[in-house]
């Protein structure tokens, strides 16, 4: 991101209408990358529960819109304070703000940049949900995104992009979310495992992907969203960067999914779709915080090492025995330090920042940046999610009762079902049922 | 008479339906099936983490025939069903007291 500042930057500074027109495009693009997170997750988990794993992704839409106007806004984007927060009373409920005012020195209305930043802080809490499926309390989940993502979120976003904030004022490349988005959300997942614990059955019963082609769709719709969360991450292109970043993030995730894939076939002998799927997302997620800082040849390399190391991480659960259900912490955690920390090795110099990395001839020093900035940010909301996980869980339960985790839970907790396996005429085939509407006639009787 | 079953894989059953009906067989039931033999199942990988499917697709086929035509059939049956892989089926006959075609009434060999 590029730095914003609170005042009007009057000096030759004028709104764009390709630039906003530009980055409205692109909130959209990023606001596409939820369902679609929904529906990557959702074909992943069982029958049973696939549409509370949808709901779990849509519900942030929901939460994380109004508090983001009310306050989370302000708190991220708003004047420093201490390196830590921000605030800005004209940011509550966006209700100071005019039509045509500027972000910064950027040529975008602070509207345009407000909603573009609000998909953001939208998608990572539902980043966290993958590491919970099948199990936890919807009502408790809600909460806890409310709580999170004014407690971590909000900070985490002001540390890292917010002018003043103390990673931005160190100087941590982080282009459009590698810690802000990925790694806080991996180490959050797992702060509030460890809470949560494993499913009902975890290494035992066969807990395959239910639907394989919802998976695929999903990481498609991510993909075509990453567009906008990348490429917009410049507030416009009127210099070009920003559609090397485009670049970057093709090139990334092609090398990624074949990485994946390569590692796969060598490993366990098929080229899976759940894997080629998988490395596409890593791929994404690694060159998020990069793709602003490298070349195309250098995205490779970032997207290659991803998809194998990524392909490599999903298998530790199994080894350390966290039920990690759909490798939050495998494919965003490790996904998003291998992105930031390669910063360190192939920062060009040359595009977003003129920090160099080792292989550049940049010496070890953005490296230490890079690491300063995955550490305090992995600590911080592995910590803090751990402690509110925590105290939800004392307070009213974080986990569905073990009957309604082994029925599942969308019939428990959202009174409906994903898909009806009766059958041509809905059940009635073979046997006389009640007549169309007679159930709820007699409902509306009683 | 005798019930002829046969558990086949799915796609030879093309093969096994034109084989029956250059015999001259007039009708037959087809059920989707699932089940495993010698072989089990197969195994799916996803992410690493491997998956043991016992019970693999399978169609069976029913033909009730006269007594005379079982063994012929059978072989027909065989014949048309095999790939020489494993887990291409079975086929199995067992005798049959009496029928009775629903439409007409006819009982026995008629009723075929």
């Amino acid at each position: 991101m590029p730095p914003g500042i609170l005042t009007l930057a009057a000096d030759k500074v004028t709104l764009s209408p390709a630039n906003t027109g530009f980055m409205l495009i692109c909130s959209a693009l990023v606001m596409i990358m939820t369902p679609g997170l929904a529906f990557f997750y959702g074909g992943m988990v069982r029958v049973k529960s696939v549409l509370n794993m949808l709901m779990m992704s849509f519900i942030s839409l929901g939460i994380v819109t109004i508090l983001w106007v009310l306050y989370g806004f302000g708190l991220a984007f708003g004047t420093d304070s201490g390196g830590f927060i921000g605030w800005n009373g004209n940011f509550a409920g966006l209700s100071g703000i005019g039509l045509t005012e500027l972000w910064g020195t950027s040529t975008i209305p602070v509207y345009v940049f407000a909603v573009f930043q609000l998909m953001f802080a939208v998608i990572t809490p539902a980043l966290i949900s993958g590491a919970l499926a099948d199990r936890v309390k919807f009502t408790a989940w809600a909460l806890f995104i409310a709580l999170w993502v004014t407690i971590v979120y909000f900070p985490v976003a002001h540390w890292v992009w917010g002018e003043g904030g103390w990673l931005f004022e160190l100087k941590v490349i982080d282009f459009a979310g590698g810690t802000a988005v990925h790694i806080n959300a991996g180490a959050a997942a797992l702060g509030v495992l460890l809470v949560v614990g494993k499913r009902i059955g975890f290494k035992k019963d066969p807990m395959r992907p239910h639907s394989l082609p919802l998976v695929m769709l999903g990481a498609g719709l991510l993909w075509f969203g990453w567009f906008g969360f990348n490429a917009g991450s410049w507030l416009g292109n009127d210099d070009g960067i920003g559609a090397v970043a485009f670049v970057n993030t093709q090139v990334a995730t092609a090398a990624a999914m074949l990485g994946w894939l390569a590692y796969e076939k060598l490993r366990h002998g098929s080229f899976t779709t759940l894997g080629a799927a998988s490395g596409a997302v890593a791929g994404l997620v690694a060159i998020t915080p990069a793709c602003g800082a490298v070349s195309p040849l250098g995205a490779i390399a970032v997207g290659a090492i991803a998809g194998v190391l990524c392909g490599m991480a999903v298998n530790l659960k199994y080894k350390f025995g966290y039920d990690d259900s759909l490798d939050v912490i495998g494919v965003h955690l490790v996904g998003g330090v291998v992105g930031s920390l390669l910063i360190g090795l192939f920062a060009t110099g040359g595009v977003q920042s003129k920090a160099k990395g080792l292989f550049y001839g940049g010496g070890f020093e953005q490296l230490g940046r890079q690491a300063v900035g995955v550490v305090c940010v992995l600590l911080y909301s592995l910590v803090v999610s751990y402690v509110l996980a925590k105290a939800i869980d004392l307070v009213m339960g974080f986990r569905v009762g073990e009957d309604e985790e082994v029925a599942g839970i969308d019939q428990a907790a959202h009174a409906e079902t994903a898909y009806d396996f009766a059958g041509a005429g809905g059940g009635t085939v073979g046997r006389r049922g009640p007549a169309l509407g007679e159930a709820q006639t007699k409902k509306v009787e009683a | 008479m005798k019930l002829i079953t046969a558990v086949i894989k799915p796609h030879r059953l093309d093969e096994v339906k034109d084989a029956l009906q250059a015999f001259g067989v007039h009708g037959l039931t087809l059920t989707e099936a699932s089940g495993y033999g010698r072989q089990r199942g197969h195994t799916e990988v996803y992410r690493g983490a491997e998956y043991t499917v016992d019970l693999v697709p399978k169609i069976r086929i029913e033909v009730l025939v006269e007594d005379a035509d079982a063994e012929e059939l059978m072989d027909i049956v065989v014949k048309a069903a095999r790939t020489g892989k494993i887990g291409d089926g079975k086929v199995w006959a067992v005798p049959v007291d009496d029928a009775v075609r629903v439409r007409t009434g006819e009982r026995g060999p008629d009723a075929l």
